[in-house]
């Protein structure tokens, strides 16, 4: 395919693009959301029974584990942009990184708050230092640690190279938050998290998780290239075509 | 309806986790909004400033 992939990698080509892109995902975000919670609340059953016997608040299930998901991959998505960023050296990939960083620690934050919701009712305790909430809690520092890394220097140049190595060095959270559940001996460490398999869950219940997983990954494109288009513009602001698209808003 | 409210009794868990998960999405969007009026402000002074015949 001759399709020149470098020429996306231009912001002032990617600004448009985003711009007629997020209507789309705004869309998809508000679809899958009705679908997501009506089926969550309506068409599911009220109890767990059996093995899980789990009440209602077992519903936070279809916000929990998308926003966990979601605040592990944002986080994929970040290191990737910033590393495509430190070894191409296109501007637009550390601004890609940069525009990822706040949704991504917003999921990191409610994944954590709604965790706590449930392990209220279910575990008796909001907060345990279980190595699952201990390793997301770290990752909500890492993209803490970015943004203010990368606040913290005038120079943007040098601020994208800083934090984005930040950034590749807290990737190994993610690996440790996926495997922090396995305890080899349950007498040495305890996990409160259950091994979870996708398999085993039931259908409606599975249904709505994914639903609401790509309502949150929709929602994020939508914010993400909100806040790309605000960066771009800033950092672009002395070229010709900011300059252009300036003067032609100001006549209409 | 109040059954629905009450989710078994779990309705403060429920819509506690409910509710973080909506007022941040919103305020991040509103804060998204707002940032985006203020970056286009932002740059039209800086041509006025420019257009003017500023020395800066």
């Amino acid at each position: 395919m001759a399709l020149n992939w470098f020429k996306f990698a231009s912001p002032a080509t990617f600004y448009p693009i985003a711009g007629r892109l997020i209507p789309v995902f705004w869309i998809l975000t508000l679809l899958l959301l009705a679908i997501g919670l009506y089926w969550g609340f309506f068409e599911t059953a009220s109890q767990l029974g059996g093995s899980n016997p789990q009440k209602e608040y077992y519903r936070i299930i279809f916000i929990h584990v998308p926003s966990a998901w979601m605040s592990m991959w944002l986080y994929i998505v970040m290191v990737a942009w910033a590393a495509i960023g430190l070894i191409f050296n296109t501007r637009l990939s550390f601004m890609m990184a940069n525009a990822v960083a706040p949704t991504g620690a917003i999921f990191t934050f409610l994944a954590l708050w709604t965790g706590a919701f449930w392990g209220r009712p279910s575990w008796g305790t909001y907060w345990d230092w279980d190595p699952r909430l201990t390793s997301e809690l770290v990752l909500f520092f890492m993209y803490i640690g970015y943004m203010a890394l990368h606040s913290a220097i005038d120079d943007t140049r040098r601020a994208d190279r800083a934090s984005a190595l930040l950034a590749i060095v807290g990737l190994i959270m993610v690996p440790v938050i996926f495997w922090s559940i396995n305890c080899p001996d349950p007498n040495q460490c305890a996990a409160l998290h259950q091994r979870s398999n996708l398999t085993r869950i039931d259908g409606n219940i599975l249904f709505s998780m994914l639903t609401m997983t790509l309502a949150f990954w929709m929602y994020s494109f939508a914010t993400t290239f909100m806040r790309l288009r605000g960066i771009i513009l800033t950092r672009e602001a002395e070229n010709t075509w900011v300059q252009d698209l300036l003067n032609a808003r100001g006549r209409t | 309806m109040s059954e629905f409210f009450s989710q078994g009794g779990f309705a403060f868990f429920v819509w506690g986790a409910y509710g973080m998960v909506a007022l941040l999405l919103v305020a991040e969007i509103l804060q998204l909004r707002a940032e985006w009026r203020t970056i286009w402000s932002r740059l039209g002074r800086l041509t006025r400033m420019r257009d003017s015949g500023g020395t800066e």
